[in-house]
């Protein structure tokens, strides 16, 4: 099994120096996971170093094709707090 | 470590040490190494800041942390220019382009690594372009800004090289606050939210702070304004950092636009009004004068010489140069010296400028004047050529500078879908708020007459003057006028 990055990934690099195996690389649209060469980090960290360092939520799938950072995950904003939040930040 | 928390702090009632006297005595909170760098230093010096410039190079396209102001699209907002994607260039390149400028335009002096990541998320990348550039370019000086979060474990590394200064963003020493500006941090292999993240941001931060001071490297701290979230708490930060150790406080103001596509900018998070930013820096600074020289500093070396000299540098042009770096080097030399006489004379000569203020004899207010300048201390710029303004305050008793303001979306990098001349001048004239006049070598008639409707006085009469003079005399003029009278409100001056 292995992680793959989709179209929504920004080239932002921060992932491919991250990856333990080197299976990271920039492709035209956006970076790429070689499957051949990723062990999703197992024996090498807990987490997977490309989901944990990717700012772009929806950019990488884990092995099961599972989105591994859903919307809201990393703004720390759950969806249907979203409004009340952002009321919050317009009266500062 | 120890970290000091809030409300812990001495009570900042009264002086701070640095708030007062001469420009040594606000230098007396520092350690005397860093002391002994920042008396001398180029940038930090009055006149020397008009005629030494820097220039970055963008290797370190990585982060290691999510800041709500940042889109990582873009370059880096800690340092760059929000919506100008820098080309990504390999350590090889980067020296190479800085080589090749350096030897072209000598008043080049410092070379940045700023992005578009973070440089010390970056340690192959940023660490490989300072060592050749060490080698290869011993006269040009380096420096860095970072978020800190990799600091304490680069220290040893940059202390190895000319760095002549580290800037830190610290936007807080609150975990709770970090939490709303920062969401996530990447450390040690774990991707770790919220206020637990920002709390090991903000450590590390110190830390590498504490150890660059301790090394006598020097340190400036930029912060942003976050209005709402870290606004009533920067002053707090900087007495801080400055007790720490760092030799200058920055603070910025958030731009928060929801085309540049950050959090902030989607959820309409305002940025400060110049007024707000202006009491805030104030309250902030014990070491104005200082602060004020360094912001004044030429941040674009290919942009000093004016406009076009961009092109002579693109990369597949660079590879082409042949560049004899030991020649240069003389030639450099030799320039910095002339510079450096220039600066001299200049300082014998008796401070007072041209036109005494003194003279004034009636109760006057304050005004605020932009100035568009491609540096050299001079008023040598077309209004309709200016990417930003320096803005001065003048009084009866003297001149100061306050900031820059940049006209940001003329760096937009849209090309095509702006730079529309009405937009544009409306923008223009919502930077200049506050301001009373603008000085400029030249304006044309079309923005002469909005920008007098907007109670801004275009004035293109004191072309190649130096700035302090030209804003004395302006003031002067006003004054005399009655336009400055206690009395009057700041918006009659228009049709004054
Ligand atoms: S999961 Fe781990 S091994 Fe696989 S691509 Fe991501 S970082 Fe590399
Ligand atoms: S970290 Fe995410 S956005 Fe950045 S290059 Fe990798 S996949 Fe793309």
């Amino acid at each position: 099994m292995a992680y793959s990055i989709v179209e929504k990934c920004v080239k932002c690099h921060a992932c491919a120096p991250a990856c333990p195996n080197e299976a990271i690389y920039e492709a035209t649209l956006h970076f790429m996971v070689d499957p051949k060469k990723c062990t999703e980090c197992e024996g090498d960290f807990a987490d997977p170093q490309c989901a944990s360092i990717c700012p772009i939520e929806g950019a990488i799938l884990d092995g099961y094709k599972v989105v591994a950072n859903p919307p809201g995950s990393l703004t720390g904003i759950p969806a249907e707090k979203f409004e009340e939040v952002m009321a919050e930040i317009q009266a500062r | 470590m120890e970290l000091k928390v809030l409300g812990q702090e001495q009570e900042s009632s009264g002086c701070s040490s640095g708030s007062c006297g001469s420009t040594d005595d606000q230098l007396s909170h520092l350690p005397d190494a860093i002391r002994e760098k920042v008396h001398n230093h180029p940038c930090y010096s009055e006149e020397a800041h008009h005629h030494f410039a820097r220039m970055h190079v963008a290797v370190a396209p990585a982060c290691n942390i999510q800041c709500h102001y940042c889109n990582r699209k873009y370059d880096c907002a800690n340092e760059s220019r929000p919506g100008v994607v820098s080309e990504l260039l390999t350590p090889d390149q980067a020296v190479k382009k800085t080589m090749a400028v350096a030897a072209n335009i000598p008043q080049m002096t410092v070379l940045g690594i700023a992005g578009p990541g973070d440089p010390l998320a970056n340690p192959e990348r940023t660490f490989e372009t300072f060592r050749q550039l060490s080698e290869k370019a011993p006269d040009i000086k380096l420096c860095v800004s970072t978020n800190g979060l990799a600091l304490p474990a680069a220290v040893e590394e940059l202390s190895k090289h000319n760095i002549d200064h580290v800037t830190i963003t610290i936007n807080t020493v609150d975990p709770e606050i970090g939490a709303k500006i920062y969401p996530w941090i990447f450390w040690n292999n774990r991707r770790i939210k919220g206020k637990k993240g920002a709390k090991i941001l903000i450590e590390q931060q110190q830390k590498g702070l504490e150890m660059l001071a301790e090394k006598g490297i020097l340190v400036k701290v930029n912060s942003v304004m976050i209005p709402g979230v870290n606004d009533k708490h920067l002053e707090e930060v900087s007495l801080i950092v400055k007790q720490k150790g760092a030799f200058l406080h920055n603070v910025m103001p958030l731009i928060a636009e929801a085309e540049h596509g950050t959090f902030y900018g989607v959820m309409g998070q305002r940025g400060p009004t110049h007024d707000e930013l202006q009491t805030l820096q104030d309250a902030c600074s014990g070491d104005m004068n200082m602060m004020r020289h360094c912001r004044q500093c030429r941040a674009d070396a290919v942009g000093l010489l004016g406009e076009d000299r961009g092109d002579e540098f693109t990369m597949d042009k660079i590879e082409e140069m042949d560049i004899d770096y030991d020649a240069a080097m003389i030639k450099r030399a030799e320039i910095h010296a002339a510079i450096a006489h220039e600066l001299e004379q200049k300082q014998k000569q008796p401070k007072e400028s041209l036109v005494t203020l003194s003279s004034i004899k009636k109760e006057t207010r304050p005004v605020l004047m932009a100035v568009a300048t491609t540096g050299g201390g001079v008023v040598n710029q077309h209004f309709g050529h200016a990417t930003e303004f320096l803005i001065y305050e003048a009084n009866t008793t003297d001149v100061r500078f306050i900031s820059h303001r940049k006209v940001e979306d003329l760096y937009c990098s849209g090309g095509d879908t702006c730079g529309d001349g009405e937009t544009v001048l409306s923008k223009i004239i919502k930077v200049l708020d506050g301001c009373e006049a603008v000085i400029c070598s030249k304006i044309g008639y079309e923005p002469w007459s909005q920008l007098e409707e907007a109670g801004i006085m275009p004035n293109g009469e004191h072309a190649m003057e130096p700035i302090e003079d030209a804003v004395a005399a302006v003031y002067k003029e006003m004054a005399e006028s009655g336009a400055l009278d206690e009395s009057e409100s700041n918006n009659e001056l228009a049709t004054a």
